[in-house]
């Protein structure tokens, strides 16, 4: 087997350190001068249930999970419901060995504590069998006896990590040094030893199997980051210094790290009664003169659609994140899905007026949230940035340097108190907020406390002045100067040096796949193995939702003769939009849709492709369904 | 320096300055108690030395919610229910503002009760009217949450069959640390209460009686009325929680005996107002942080330097 990566699945109960032990590992491989990229999967239970992390390394950049993986260390489950019940759960204690299998590539390792998984329950899983048939190597070791002997039984999983480092020849001085910096006293000696005792009875045996640890070399210098991090790092940078929120999966990640960090930064954080009055208070805060922000999942996103709307009636500046989850209602709370695409373009009474957008990793998650400020407050209007559960938990390896930028403070056109005495007032002395004429449809304004500055803002329609107005010329201005920013705003996005779509593959290709999102890096592997199988396809990521990029997607599709639209929800909603947004190509526009709770893998997409386009209307793979173009 | 002269301008204040130029003369029905309430307002705003643009009036929905439409100040007419949280915010954001919150009962006592709880628990620094006509007006007649049980309307047909909100005793537990109740027969003591929510530091619930002469018939134009602090019959401490809580369920259930009660029920001096807590655990920064948008020299940390745990 010659892997040229590593998929290393760690699988446990929850509760047993999966998270922690498969970021530090990572960190270790990254250390060691590998991308990483890492995919977690939990069930949405308090504790326990059968979860895994996967970290998958290689030497080049790494953009999506990978097909299947190759090397499982199956802990068992410690927190698994008392054996009486197995009749309705099954043998949970199990499962994060039995239920890993079926995904494990050929040549593969699983190394299962035997602490835990009784040998008895493994030898009616057919292991023995099943690895002759796919070349697997087994490794059972007793990982509990390890921790016990040295510290604890919660070690298993530092011991877990030593048997790996020695079965795949790696470096354990990366793991010796993440032991020393995150812990302390007797729980990191003990982990040292358990460390290096696992490491050295691994080494001992007798090795099977070919895969070993890639190896590289980074550039730069690198930093182990999720979505939720890039979009609480790019808030902070745009100077937002106010944040109001209500815990909701899997959008508490943002909230949890902007709270943690708002008093250091000297601003504001506050966790309130419901996300009406999170969404509001971020809209209070902003009208005030601070650059604010709210957030929130689908089910909290609905409870911001009165706030949402007064924003933009009101042309507040205000900044939304949205992290999807798998709906409608409750839904599957740890599962992703790109299913609220509409619900955050149209929510909300009257003609939606907002900017969204929908970042593909966790770059273009920093640059957009940053983005998103700059616009909400030059152009006084609400901005939304979507994204979801894949983009708010995977952690990829990324250049320090990408964020050393300089933080922008600018709450766009909000007069001085000298420019106040210049501007445009009522007879009576009040100030002409909202100014039908205003150059490019943005009425300067102020904010409370100044002098000269005092006027009326309302929920209402208004006149100039912020008073209630519903004269028809009147309603008729003001609707089309608020509209009108949408244009402006996809002017000035169109003139950028850089666009937030993204493009991969040959430029005169024959096929097109347009996704949106967190898929983009999964569709850009699809694409890159595809070219490689000698299809003739490329792929267009979009991350502008509203204004919605006209020019760049029109270009695109009428350079190819068909384009797949791949999305994670059921009813197709950006080729809904896209066909909207451009009033044509219905005929050229098909789905591939995935929406049982796992994003796509590489492997989905390239085999969906094959199949479209050998007009084979059944696609392979029971978790993804193509829907055909119109006219087909 | 600051960027907001207005606030703190030592100077002489006209009641007539918080007439706006644009709708001077409210557009209320001819009798109406809301108009009671914007000239207690206006009354007390010179008592307390306040300008009109170091004021922020915030407004939900609803006939009592026009206020800042006729009112001279910094407004912000919002959704139903909603006025609570836009003002704090506004409070977080300048705690130099005077932030004076505004609604009906049906706005504060019942779409917005959320956060009117939770707004009281916080215990902002600014005040809170509830005009309280006991009915929704503006939508034409509706059994309101303080209408009493078995007001009839064209939505309870057999009268209501839900006892009446106890606005008081609602505010008392959730927080507010002074409560009053005045009505807008008796101008000269809304206009005193009304002083007095303003200058307290805390949150501040006035629920003020206001007649609908248009849609509430049948209810009392709250004459007569007793100020509990004038009468003999009535003797409690307004700093003892308990005989306030006491005194509040009379009040409450006397007004739907046709006993109009008013005046002050409950002050706490003591309790920190929300800004001074969140100070005292280093969550909220000393200057106004509205202030630090337009100070040129203000030091803004980035996240790079938050990046050492990430490698």
């Amino acid at each position: 087997m010659t892997d040229n990566e590593l998929i290393w699945r760690i699988a446990g109960g929850s509760g047993d350190g999966i998270d922690s032990t498969s970021q530090n590992f990572a960190k270790a491989l990254m250390r060691a001068g590998l991308n990483v990229f890492t995919h977690r999967h939990y069930p949405s239970r308090i504790r326990g249930g059968h979860t895994y992390v996967e970290v998958r390394a290689k030497d080049e950049e790494v953009t999506s999970r990978g097909d299947g993986y190759n090397f499982l260390l199956s802990l068992g489950d410690s927190f698994a419901r008392n054996p009486a019940e197995d009749a309705y759960y099954g043998n949970e204690e199990l499962k994060p060995l039995s239920e890993n299998l079926d995904e494990l590539r050929e040549g593969g390792i699983i190394v299962y504590d035997t602490g835990l998984i009784d040998e008895e329950d493994v030898a009616e899983l057919n292991l023995e069998d099943r690895a002759a048939e796919n070349d697997w190597h087994v490794y059972p070791i007793n990982l509990r006896e390890i921790a016990r002997e040295h510290g604890r039984d919660v070690m298993r999983n530092t011991a877990g990590v030593g048997v790996t480092a020695a079965l795949l020849g790696m470096d354990v001085s990366y793991f010796e040094e993440l032991i020393t910096q995150t812990m302390s006293g007797d729980i990191q000696e003990d982990n040292l030893n358990v460390l290096a005792d696992a490491y050295e009875r691994a080494d001992e045996f007798e090795h099977t199997h070919d895969l070993q640890v890639p190896t590289g070399e980074n550039e730069h210098e690198l930093g182990l980051m999720n979505g939720s991090n890039a979009i609480a790092y790019g808030a902070l940078d745009a100077g937002c210094r106010f944040i109001a929120g209500y815990p909701m999966t899997p959008w508490t990640e943002v909230f949890t790290i902007m709270s943690q960090h708002m008093s250091e930064f000297g601003g504001i954080a506050e966790q309130v009664e419901d996300e009406i009055a999170a969404a509001a208070l971020a809209l209070g805060a902003s009208h005030t003169g601070v650059k604010a922000m709210s957030g929130s999942s689908g089910g909290g996103f609905a409870l911001m659609s009165e706030p949402l709307g007064l924003a933009e009636m009101t042309e507040t500046p205000i900044v939304l994140v949205e992290a999807m989850r798998a709906g409608p209602s409750t839904g599957m709370p740890t599962k992703p899905e790109q299913g609220d695409l509409e619900h955050v373009l149209y929510t909300s009474q009257g003609d939606s007026n907002r900017v969204v957008f929908a970042p593909a990793g966790v770059k273009e998650a920093y640059e957009q949230t940053r983005l998103a400020f700059e616009i909400a407050y030059d152009y006084q209007i609400p901005a939304i940035v979507v994204y979801d559960q894949k983009i708010e938990g995977e952690l990829r390896s990324v250049p320090i340097d990408f964020f050393d930028r300089e933080p922008d403070p600018d709450i766009g056109k909000v007069l001085s108190e000298e420019e106040i005495k210049e501007a445009a007032h009522h007879e009576s002395g009040t100030f002409k907020r909202f100014d039908a004429e205003a150059e490019g449809g943005v009425s300067p304004r102020t904010v409370p406390g100044q002098k000269g500055g005092r006027h009326l803002t309302s929920g209402n329609e208004t006149n100039a002045y912020g008073h209630i107005d519903e004269d028809p010329d009147n309603r008729a201005a003001q609707m089309a100067r608020r509209m009108g920013k949408l244009d402006s705003i996809r002017e000035e996005l169109d003139e950028k040096e850089s666009s937030n779509q993204a493009y991969r593959g040959p430029e005169d290709a024959d096929y097109g796949i347009i996704t949106w999102g967190s898929q983009q890096g999964t569709v850009f592997e699809a694409v890159d193995r595809l070219n490689e199988n000698g299809q003739a396809v490329k792929a267009l990521g979009v991350s502008d939702l509203m204004p919605y990029p006209e020019a760049e997607v029109t270009e695109f599709l009428e350079s190819v003769e068909e384009a797949v639209v791949v999305e994670m929800n059921a009813s197709g909603q950006f080729r809904g939009l896209t066909q909207k947004e451009l009033g044509r190509f219905g005929d050229k526009l098909s789905s591939l849709l995935k929406y049982n709770g796992n994003p796509f893998e590489p492997a989905e997409i390239v085999e969906g492709f094959e199949a479209i386009v050998e007009d084979q209307p059944d696609v392979p793979g029971d978790s993804t369904t193509f829907v055909p173009a119109a006219g087909d | 320096m600051s960027a907001f002269s207005a606030i703190g301008d030592d100077r002489e204040i006209e009641r007539e300055e918080f007439t706006p130029g644009i709708e001077p003369q409210a557009t209320w029905c001819p009798g109406c108690g809301d108009f009671s309430v914007l000239k207690a307002l206006k009354q007390a705003m010179p008592e307390v030395g306040r300008t009109p643009e170091e004021v922020l009036t915030v407004t939900g929905i609803g006939c009592s919610s026009k206020l800042n439409s006729y009112f001279n100040s910094y407004g912000f007419h919002s959704i139903h229910g909603r006025s609570l949280p836009i003002a704090r915010a506004a409070k977080l954001a300048n705690p130099e503002l005077e932030v004076i919150a505004a609604g009906g009962d049906g706005d504060g006592y019942g779409i917005g009760g959320n956060h009117f709880i939770h707004t009281a628990r916080e215990n902002h620094d600014m005040t809170y009217i509830v005009f309280n006509n006991e009915i929704f007006g503006l939508t034409k007649g509706q059994t309101s949450p303080t209408s009493p049980k078995g007001h009839k309307s064209k939505t309870q047909p057999h009268g209501s069959a839900k006892d009446p909100i106890r606005p008081l005793s609602l505010g008392l537990t959730a927080g507010a640390s002074y409560i009053a109740r005045t009505a807008a027969v008796n101008p000269n003591q809304a206009a005193e209460i009304l002083a007095e929510a303003i200058e307290h530091d805390g949150f501040a619930h006035v629920d003020f009686l206001t007649q609908c002469p248009t849609w509430n018939k049948d209810a009392k134009s709250y004459v007569p009325y007793t100020d509990v602090q004038e009468s003999e019959e009535y003797d409690f401490d307004i700093t003892d929680r308990e005989e306030a809580a006491q005194m509040m369920y009379e009040v409450e259930s006397k007004l739907y005996e046709g006993e109009v009660l008013t005046g002050r029920f409950y002050v706490d001096e003591d309790r920190p107002s929300y800004t001074e807590e969140k100070q005292a655990i280093g969550e909220m920064p000393e200057e106004p942080l509205a202030e630090k948008y337009f100070d040129e020299d203000a030091e803004w940390k980035r996240s790079y330097d938050l990046l050492e745990h990430h490698t």
